[in-house]
């Protein structure tokens, strides 16, 4: 069963990412959440770590997060994908088993 | 598809209710079936009648309503986590002789079954929480 | 008769400084009722919930770590606990609950229900789910 990962906290604040990056298995997906999209900003801390990650797996960041947060669509590290709730469902249906990481 | 929705936080306090109802919309808009959204831990208390939120911003309960009323999802709050919490239908606080009940149209109050019987039924189960 | 699914439940707290460990073991046992495959994931602070010893007068609050004695008793006992995880807080499989089930297909020997594994492990594990809780 390929998983969709969902992190909705700051790496900054929780260990869920890093937690959730540990776990992940090659061919799963992600999508950043919530307080999750921070992490989705170059030049961060774990910018490094979900680079390496996008590797194996597909990583995702909920757009209208970032646009409340003020972090423009530019500052989006390279290679993932922005989407609406829209595009976070068709994520849900996409993979087998959404795994949030509360 | 058939979507369980798990909602764990009360409205406000965290995005979780809010980042579920967006789903939900989003859901239904694409044509998948809502089998059940079910209400846990502070979740409950997404299905008082008794907020008065700022005019200016989003009510979420009203909202969830909405969704029970317009599309006739299944809003189901968990007894156990509603008795925690104090949120009371008519009968519930008739039983535990209080003088008063809140909860909201559309919400259901039932048990934790009703969750693990989404998870069977539906294709996905997916949590929004803390 | 309804489909059996793979149910785990992902814990990744610590008791009594929030209500997830006790809601969410709540859940758990009412899973039983359901005849799924259910098993149950101990990662990060989650292991906590495990440990021995724990005496909760002091705080006042209700001591539910007796309940997971019971779980071997509703078919539960599948409960991984991440080596790293307990590594990380200096903690070994000595330091948790000597949780037990009987296994009636083995003349009801008692077998461990905490099963220690990797990261790597756990993450197959997960694969095979069909249903992930968390809380």
């Amino acid at each position: 069963m390929a998983i969709l990962h969902i992190v909705n906290k700051s790496p900054y604040e929780r260990n869920n990412l890093t937690s959730c990056l540990r776990l992940a298995k090659a061919g799963a997906g992600l999508i950043l959440i919530e307080d999750g999209v921070v992490a989705a900003a170059e030049g961060g801390k774990f910018s490094g770590a979900l680079k390496e990650a996008m590797k194996d797996i597909k990583i995702s960041v909920l757009g209208p997060d970032l646009d409340a947060r003020g972090i423009s669509r530019d500052k989006v590290i390279e290679g993932i994908d922005v989407v609406d709730y829209g595009g976070f469902v068709d994520l849900v249906a996409e993979y087998d088993v959404p795994q949030s990481w509360l | 598809m058939k979507f369980t929705v798990q909602v764990n936080e009360g409205p406000y306090q965290h995005q979780a209710a809010d980042t579920a109802q967006q789903f939900v919309r989003a859901a239904l808009e694409k044509g998948h079936e809502i089998y059940r959204v079910f209400f846990y831990h502070d979740g409950v208390n997404n299905g008082t009648r008794l907020t008065v939120p700022p005019q200016d911003d989003r009510h979420l309960q009203k909202g969830w309503t909405e969704l029970a009323e317009k599309h006739g999802i299944d809003l189901v709050i968990c007894i156990a986590a509603a008795q925690r919490r104090g949120i009371m239908d008519p009968d519930e606080a008739k039983r535990q002789g209080l003088d008063a009940d809140n909860i909201a149209p559309g919400f259901r109050i039932s048990g934790l079954g009703q969750l693990i019987e989404g998870g069977i039924q539906s294709d996905r189960t997916i949590v929004f929480g803390d | 008769m309804s489909a059996t699914k793979k149910f785990l439940f992902l814990n990744r707290k610590a008791p009594y400084g929030t209500i997830y460990a006790l809601e969410s073991l709540e859940v758990v046992l009412i899973s039983a009722a359901f005849e799924q495959d259910v098993s149950m994931a101990f990662v990060d602070d989650g292991v906590y919930q495990l440990l021995k010893g724990q005496s909760t007068d002091g705080i006042g609050m209700k001591n539910f770590s007796p309940t997971y004695s019971a779980l071997g008793d509703y078919d539960i006992t599948k409960l991984y606990v991440e080596k790293e995880s307990l590594e990380e807080r200096g903690l070994t499989v000595d330091d948790l609950m000597d949780l037990k089930w009987e296994d009636e297909d083995d003349d009801w020997a008692e077998k461990d229900s905490i099963i220690v594994v990797s990261a790597a492990e756990l993450a197959e594990i997960m694969d095979q789910q069909e249903v992930i809780l968390s809380f």
